[in-house]
């Protein structure tokens, strides 16, 4: 029974993990960038609410409705004035400055609200500590359940969007082919614009639900890009359900590391995360070898 | 009437000149063939009129407006469609997707998505599969649709017949007969001479980067574009002799 309970909170991890993989998985898939500051900017989406919150007594659930434009906003401003003009000058240079604002937002966060860790279950009333008990022994917070049904929502609202609305279309096309779309009266800036505000408005829910399952910190930024990434790279790059499904991976893979062992949890995380990336690159080569085979004999 | 007035071209792709002061005029629904061998610099034109590639030098203007230094998504909205060599289709998007992506260029004319599947009736039984599972003569008549989407006064063919198996060829240029009859002025860069001439009303054959002869496509002898074509002839000047 300990099992089964392990194995449904790591389910449910998971659906954190894949809202916060999506917006990392969306814009690398979009524009071929690699967000070195996601994890910062879920912290400062964090760290908004919690301001909301703590000086004007808004509840988190209704900060939302602050937080998510001004993620929007921010993302317009960091396409604008980060991403555009760092990738004229090649692939590395937007991974540098994302790294470099990922430190500035972090070190400017720390200097306003110090080290204290901090959380927004406080404001959440019972909500954070709440459960069900499906099965006899096994309990359910409604909290982790509310947020794995945020992520399902969100990966399939984005779905929905990417396949049914032009700007979903164009998005995928721009993805596909950045210097062609212009050539069918697409501007590809403002659709990477578009992009980037949808990918942090994505980060500001992972932020959210961050913040409301655990603590968080001025430099709690950086372990987030890694979970993010890493559940991105198991359920493949560029596939939404995959991210999904990545992050429900990593999260049973830690909470079955922690059942084993109290230091296993992030060795598992990562260990599977190894054992991926491994597999892919076996089974990407043998698959190569297999068809080089294949050709030489049919060639003769 | 001039639909568009190309003066003193100059496109650069690094230090190479790949058009070099190309000048030409093209009237209201007109067909022009763009000829010459690999390298003349037809593409590059082609490209730099639908605002893919900008230019060092001279003007470019579009129903009496310079659009010389317009990006091409406005070029687009302005009325100039580019069918790029290659097709260059969004190939994880199926037929109706990438034909619907025409409807960003938000200009109104003959052209819907059901008019564009009456034109090209080979695409209305495939128009759910991907384009990247299409064949050669598929893609191309999905790209001349999604370039007729965007109701263009100015359509812009490169190389459709390129790596497309002869029948295909005759199924692209059916269509292409189509459009014209229905007044369309269309551009059309085309290394077979002979598809070349039998569409167009105008010749126009480059070598490296210049024009070497144009004329009428019934007024110009075949030995003397053969020559231009390849750079044989003393009479094919730079300057582009007039038939």
């Amino acid at each position: 029974m300990i099992w089964a309970a392990q194995i449904l909170q790591g389910v449910l991890l998971g659906g954190y993990y894949a809202l916060i993989a999506c917006g990392l998985s969306f814009m690398f898939s979009v524009m071929g960038v690699i967000n070195l500051a996601h994890g910062s900017f879920a912290i400062l989406a964090a760290f908004a609410l919690w301001v909301l919150a703590e000086y004007l007594g808004i509840s988190p659930l209704y900060g939302l409705v602050v937080v998510l434009p001004a993620m929007a906003l921010l993302g317009v401003v960091f396409q604008r004035f980060v991403l555009e003009r760092s990738s004229r000058a090649g692939f590395l240079i937007p991974v540098l400055s994302t790294f470099g604002l990922s430190i500035c937002i972090d070190n400017i966060l720390f200097q306003h609200f110090g080290a204290d860790t901090r959380s927004l279950a406080p404001f959440l009333d019972d909500l954070s500590y709440d459960s069900w008990e499906p099965l006899g022994g096994v309990f359910v917070g409604k909290l982790s359940a509310y947020i794995f049904l945020a992520a399902v929502a969100l990966l399939g609202g984005l779905q929905l969007f990417l396949s049914r609305t032009f700007l979903g279309r164009a998005i995928r096309a721009t993805a596909a082919d950045h210097d062609t779309v212009g050539l069918v009266g697409i501007d590809a800036r403002a659709i990477n614009t578009y992009a980037t505000a949808i990918a942090l408005v994505t980060v500001g829910i992972a932020g959210a639900a961050l913040a409301m399952r655990a603590t968080f910190s001025p430099y709690a930024g950086g372990p987030q890009l890694i979970f993010a990434f890493e559940a991105a790279v198991i359920g493949g790059t560029g596939s939404l359900w995959g991210t999904l499904l990545g992050g429900v991976v990593l999260g049973v893979a830690q909470s079955i590391g922690a059942q084993l062992n109290p230091q296993g949890f992030l060795i598992a995380g990562h260990a599977v995360f190894l054992i991926v990336l491994v597999a892919r690159t076996l089974f990407g080569r043998l698959s190569d070898l297999l068809l080089a085979l294949l050709t030489s004999k049919a060639t003769g | 009437m001039t639909l568009l007035s190309v003066r003193d071209l100059e496109v650069r792709h690094g230090l190479l000149r790949a058009v070099r002061g190309v000048s030409f005029e093209i009237a209201k629904g007109e067909t022009v063939a763009f000829v010459g061998a690999n390298g003349a610099g037809k593409t590059t034109l082609l490209r730099s009129i639908a605002g893919a590639h900008l230019p060092v030098g001279g003007s470019i203007a579009f129903a009496g407006a310079d659009v010389t230094h317009v990006p091409a998504y406005l070029r687009v909205r302005s009325g100039i469609a580019l069918v790029p060599e290659g097709r260059r289709l969004f190939a994880d998007l199926s037929v109706t997707e990438n034909l619907l992506l025409g409807r960003a260029a938000r200009s109104r004319g003959p052209w819907t998505f059901d008019t564009v599947m009456d034109a090209l009736p080979q695409l209305r039984p495939i128009h759910n599969s991907l384009a990247k599972n299409l064949s050669g003569g598929q893609q191309q008549a999905v790209a001349i649709g999604r370039a007729l989407m965007t109701n263009p006064s100015l359509l812009l063919l490169d190389e459709i017949s390129l790596g497309l198996s002869p029948v295909a060829v005759d199924g692209v240029y059916a269509a292409i007969r189509k459009l014209i009859a229905m007044g369309t002025t269309i551009v059309l860069v085309e290394q077979n001479l002979d598809r070349a001439v039998a569409v167009a009303d105008r010749l126009i054959c480059m070598l490296e980067g210049s024009v070497v002869l144009q004329g009428r496509s019934g007024g110009l002898e075949r030995a003397r574009i053969t020559e231009a074509y390849f750079g044989l002839a003393a009479s094919a000047s730079p300057a582009g002799a007039h038939v």
